[in-house]
């Protein structure tokens, strides 16, 4: 299967550190990536650097097989590249379904039609079926910031998945979220990849959650790929064991 | 219920607005138009502030912009609405190309970039005699007629700036529930993850700041007309505070915030007249006794008690 993202000799530093250190690695299509790694390994530079939420020192980036290094990440994103944030980030003031067509209104139409045309810009149907999807179907007209923390989380997923994205990079979805809620998240995950072959790559402290999820894992450790394999490879594999025990 | 009041209260402000030049001297007509016309202005500087959360001292300079092209050219023989539509598009233009660098900068970065162009702006008007006058200004500003109906008199102007102030606040309420308000909002409250939504943050922050500059120079292109002569002195740095004014303490961000504080801003000063000597004090106490109570301005207020009465009334529902 063909690449849907590939990474090559990306690197970041901030003056004298070097939080990202020459990594380099492809995703197929269809493929849930975890990266996991202990604190300050370099993993959510990583990320803001494929996002172009960062400008990498060095390295370059690929979607689809095209050089989008240092594209701005709006621009990004209406390629079909996604993202959550590590700390939720939804717009409290709008309500559930106004966040999710927010999500996928700059995916279609023109400036001017989206001035002049329909205020729901035609998407009150898929944010419904969206709630749907991630059990939130009851509380389309709420604020957003009404949500308890669990819902926002799966309210932010959903926006991430709205527009129907190739591939969308997940900040620590599990953090915060309660063991119910958990298995509902990785359930929805794991049926969104199934069902419309979208691919993930995941950043998680959370093992069991990654090792569920994943195919394949990546083992981030000062900015390098220290090791990486399926999920029962990598738990046996005694450098992953070293960087997270530090002995 | 709630729909029904306010559509109630709206169908009486409504009556009021119609039926006041009736009971009002020629003077207290002239200030209500005031009112319609700095209403416009507070509802541009509100889409920019309010909607996108940029803040700006350049409105004064937008409106008297507006007020300048407008007087230039219909002293010049041309008729009233090249000088409407041309200074609405100039604003547009010229705000478009003030928030390409200015909006580089956030904030009270922001506050100073655009207080230095309203100080630019201010020094054309005063030093560019061949243009503007100078000192002198521009006098004997026509006003149009509509379908043969002289605008002269100052209730028919009167009527004149009412009707435009419903044309502005009916595209704005259709603007901020398009999916560009939805997007200005967005911008305002996590631009962070409005540019991972795909949301073209800078382009959206430079058309909100553009329309509200666009609905200053409708307000100018009205204001000279109605006061018929134009000199720099009311587009200083004072008159953009005095609309921070206007949108901060109706509310920013809210959709009748501008009407209201334009009431306070234009209308309370002359109902406090009375007080004589007074008057700026007594002004000064009240908005600074509203800021510290509410910040969120009066429609803030208002939406902080509603929703304690409600949240303290009894539910039928858990």
């Amino acid at each position: 299967m063909s690449a849907v993202l590939e990474v090559h000799g990306l690197a970041k530093r901030f003056g004298g550190i070097v939080a990202v250190d020459g990594v380099s690695f492809d995703v197929r299509a269809g493929e849930i990536l975890g990266i996991i790694g202990p604190n300050g390994s370099g993993k959510s530079t990583l990320f803001n650097c494929i996002l172009g939420q960062l400008k990498p020192t060095a390295g370059d980036v690929r979607i689809d097989g095209r050089a989008v290094t240092g594209m701005r990440p709006c621009d990004l994103n209406r390629l079909g590249v996604s993202r959550t944030f590590q700390l939720l980030q939804i717009f409290p003031q709008l309500s559930v379904r106004e966040n999710l067509i927010l999500a996928g209104q700059e995916h279609q139409g023109t400036l001017l039609s989206r001035l002049l045309g329909r205020r729901d810009a035609g998407l009150s149907q898929r944010a419904d079926e969206m709630l749907g999807f991630f059990r939130l179907a009851e509380l389309g007209d709420e604020r957003a910031g009404g949500l308890s923390y669990g819902q926002q989380k799966l309210l932010d997923a959903a926006m991430a998945f709205m527009a129907g994205p190739r591939l969308v990079l997940l900040d620590e979805p599990a953090g915060g979220v309660n063991l119910t809620m958990l298995a509902g998240l990785r359930d929805r995950l794991k049926a969104i990849n199934a069902e419309r072959g979208a691919t993930f790559v995941v950043i998680e402290h959370n093992m069991e959650f990654v090792m569920a999820l994943c195919h394949r894992i990546l083992v981030l450790a000062e900015g390098r790929i220290i090791a990486q394999g399926d999920p029962a490879e990598v738990r046996r594999d005694p450098r992953v064991v070293e960087a997270y025990l530090g002995q | 219920m709630r729909r029904l009041l306010a559509a109630v209260a709206l169908a009486l402000i409504a009556a009021f607005l119609l039926a006041a030049p009736f009971a009002f001297k020629p003077y207290g007509v002239f200030i209500l138009g005031m009112w319609a016309v700095m209403s416009i202005a507070a509802i541009g500087l509100n889409l920019t502030l309010g909607y996108a959360g940029q803040i700006s001292l350049a409105q004064a300079a937008f409106v008297g912009i507006g007020a300048y092209v407008t007087a230039y050219l219909t002293t010049h023989g041309w008729p009233f609405w090249s000088g409407y539509v041309l200074a609405a598009l100039a604003c547009f233009a010229i705000g478009w190309l003030l928030g390409y660098p200015a909006l580089r900068v956030q904030h009270h970065y922001l506050a100073f970039v655009t207080l230095a162009f309203t100080t630019l702006v201010y020094l054309v008007f005063r030093n560019e005699e061949w243009l503007t006058g100078g000192i002198y200004g521009i006098s004997n500003i026509p006003r149009p007629s509509v379908l043969g109906l002289s605008m002269e008199p100052p209730r028919a102007f009167y009527y004149f700036c009412l009707a435009h102030l419903v044309l502005v606040s009916l595209a704005t309420w259709w603007l901020i529930r398009s999916p560009w308000g939805r997007a200005f909002v967005a911008v305002r409250e996590n631009p962070l993850r409005a540019l991972s939504l795909g949301v073209d943050t800078r382009r959206y922050t430079l058309l909100a700041f553009a329309l509200g500059a666009g609905l200053g120079g409708i307000a100018g292109a009205l204001y000279a007309p109605l006061v018929q002569y134009i000199d720099p002195s009311p587009f200083a740095l004072g008159l953009s505070l005095n609309l921070l004014l206007m949108v901060v303490v109706g509310g920013s961000g809210y959709f009748f915030g501008p009407y209201l504080g334009a009431v306070v801003a234009v209308l309370l000063p002359e109902w406090l007249r009375f007080t004589q000597g007074y008057y700026l004090m007594a002004y000064a106490v009240l908005v600074v006794f509203l800021m510290a109570v509410s910040p969120a301005g009066l429609l803030g207020l208002a939406d902080r008690l509603l929703r304690a009465r409600r949240a303290a009334a009894p539910r039928a529902t858990p």
